[in-house]
């Protein structure tokens, strides 16, 4: 069993109210920050922890709070990404309904460190039912003095509040996001300037993902020492997993970096190995945006290694033979799963949700989707499949923000890798679009 | 003179006045325009289920900004219906890991059983049928929401039951008791 730093006391009974989360040490980091720390030691604790940003860019947390513009008289605010929507990953909004308190408990310690007088959760809209959680233990804090004037006496004052968005995944991203909180369109700004230097209403801000948020109150509590030496080398810590599609036990597992991607599918401990005795044909390891893997090539790294759960060996050897770690959202597609159709939904997703700002995003997404749509329904052609690398190019790198790039990835990877399928559905429309066509690697079919 | 009658016509509940108050105080003062979402949310319980162009335009007088402001938002988020919905809206997930558990499989067994297609409003007028995309429920797909409920690993069964459920449910608003 790997050690949970973030799930310990997941299962306790009533752990989501304040009296009960205390009980079980919550709340400590606030009392260790606010009382015997000062903010830059905060900041400093978490650059030397190695915590990388767990949204999906794992971008160094403590780096990006150093980026925050010095006072010049203007607030700075932190902002909490909670619009998880990333198709395969759902463990914020896990940790949110069941550990309210420990992001709460995250937002105050990070907001001391930076300085903020006023921090936000933007919540996706969709999860209402988890804003009103969160809203009832933002209460709670208030109530028994965390939150609001003078916390504990020290000085340090705080407002927290929570946002709901209104269903649109692009404000995942956060300068969409930050565009959205002012009640505008969740169009993404052009970057530079950085939210940093140029983010809610102007002014200095952080955005942080939820997870990244509920790590720093462990790190303040046992130090960036002790962080840092779980896990393996630049990938420290611990990540949450989302696991999903057609295995045996979906569910979000907080593992320690460096399982290896086989024990993580296979063992009792996580996924428990694959649906109905079924063998498993492919992976999805970072959320929907990444490339797909075929099973061999999820299993082992280029260099014919045990692959392992870490940002740096989900990305060994590139676009081709490497995928990233990303949100953590897993997803593993079994033999009878079709590549088409599941490439299809996919293109479908950022088609609805391309803002429409870019061209090659706004016009591309929706190529793809209908190209994909033809093939899927038993009317493409050959060139087709040529087609979708070719409009998945020219999207790739030509857009504001990485939507382009998410929506053109998973289209990629999955011609690169499963071009017989689609070969296999523009030659044999009729058993590809049967009722309940199974797609199966024959031979004879391919030949 | 014809837009004022319009927009006096709507008015909120006291108890969703105060929900809208309780946002406001949530930004700067000079950034209300930031409450717009949430507002949005507490209008549509409100008001059946869906904004008006009406509704909007009172919404744009409370944060004294432009109704154009309000519909360019309200169009921008997939969450807000623009026309009037049925008593229930099933929002059905249809993205990847939900269809390899049975979406499609779903989404059809509730057009069969509500006798309308997706996007469309059963003739009892209790269900509009609607599509969306991830509801970040990934692990125990397929699914449906209803307002703020989610309801997981569904199979043609447990959705007849829940369609017979949902028929006898009252619907209240999140500020209302026993909500």
């Amino acid at each position: 069993m790997g050690r949970k730093l973030l799930t310990e006391h997941i299962n306790v009974e009533g752990i989501h109210t304040f009296d009960v989360y205390r009980k079980h040490g919550g709340y400590a980091s606030v009392e260790k920050a606010l009382k015997t720390m000062t903010p830059e030691e905060v900041v400093e604790e978490v650059k030397a922890s190695g915590l990388r940003g767990r949204g999906g860019a794992g971008f160094p947390t403590g780096m990006k709070w150093s980026f925050l513009a010095k006072p010049e008289g203007k607030p700075r605010y932190l902002v909490c990404n909670a619009d998880e929507s990333e198709p395969g990953t759902f463990k914020d909004r896990y940790l949110m309904e069941k550990l309210p308190h420990l992001l709460i408990e995250g937002m105050i310690t990070s907001s001391f460190a930076l300085g903020a007088r006023t921090s936000y959760i933007y919540i996706r809209g969709e999860l209402l039912y988890v804003l009103r959680i969160l809203e009832k233990a933002i209460a709670e804090a208030y109530a028994n003095g965390f939150l609001g004037e003078n916390i504990l006496g020290s000085g340090y004052s705080l407002d927290l509040h929570v946002h709901p968005g209104g269903g649109a995944y692009i404000c995942g991203e956060e300068t969409a996001l930050l565009e959205s909180l002012e009640g505008k369109r969740g169009n993404p700004r052009n970057k530079p300037p950085f939210p940093a230097v140029w983010g809610l209403y102007g002014c200095p801000t952080v955005v942080n993902n939820v997870e990244s948020i509920a790590t720093v109150p462990w790190i303040v509590n046992n130090t960036a020492a002790e962080y840092a030496k779980i896990g393996v080398g630049r990938s420290a810590g611990t990540k949450l997993i989302s696991a999903g599609g057609n295995i045996n036990k979906p569910g979000v597992y907080e593992i320690e970096l460096g399982v290896t991607v086989d024990e993580f599918i296979y063992s009792d401990e996580y996924c428990g190995g694959i649906w109905k005795g079924r063998d498993m044909k492919a992976v999805i390891a970072g959320g929907s945006s990444v490339p797909i893997l075929p099973k061999d090539l999820i299993l082992k790294t280029a260099a014919d290694e045990d692959r392992l759960m870490t940002y740096e060996s989900l990305s060994d050897g590139g676009f081709a033979t490497g995928t990233m770690l990303g949100s953590g959202g897993f997803f593993v597609l079994d033999d009878h799963a079709c590549i088409v159709r599941h490439t299809w939904t996919l293109a479908r997703f950022y088609h609805h949700e391309s803002c429409g700002q870019c061209s090659p995003c706004r016009e591309g997404t929706g190529w793809m989707e209908k190209v994909l749509h033809r093939i899927e329904h038993g009317h493409g052609h050959m060139h087709d499949i040529d087609l979708l690398v070719s409009v998945a190019k020219q999207i790739e790198g030509n857009t504001i923000c990485p939507l382009g790039d998410a929506a053109a990835w998973p289209v990629s990877a999955a011609v690169l890798h499963f071009r017989d399928e689609f070969e296999w559905h523009v030659k044999y429309p009729q058993e590809a679009t049967a009722p309940g066509a199974v797609f199966r690697k024959e031979a004879s079919v391919l030949a | 003179m014809e837009q004022t009658a319009s927009i006096n016509k709507v008015e909120f509940s006291e108890g969703a006045m105060a929900e809208i108050r309780r946002y406001l105080s949530h930004y700067p003062a000079d950034r209300q325009k930031s409450a717009i979402l949430p507002i949005l949310h507490i209008a549509q319980a409100e008001f059946g289920g869906w904004v008006s162009p009406e509704v909007m335009d009172k919404v744009a007088e409370i944060l004294n900004i432009q109704p154009i402001e309000v519909y360019e938002v309200a169009t921008f988020y997939t969450m807000f219906n623009l026309k009037p919905v049925g008593k229930h809206v099933l929002e059905v997930c249809r993205t990847g890991p939900c269809m390899l558990r049975g979406s499609d499989q779903l989404i059809e067994h509730l057009e069969n059983r509500l006798g309308c297609k997706v996007g469309e409003t059963s003739a009892d007028g209790n269900f509009t049928l609607k599509t969306v995309e991830c509801l970040a429920s990934c692990g125990t797909g397929p699914m449906l929401q209803v307002r703020e409920q989610f309801y997981e690993n569904l199979d043609p069964a447990s959705a007849d039951q829940l369609l017979e459920d949902l028929k006898a449910l009252t619907v209240r608003k999140p500020w209302e008791e026993n909500y």
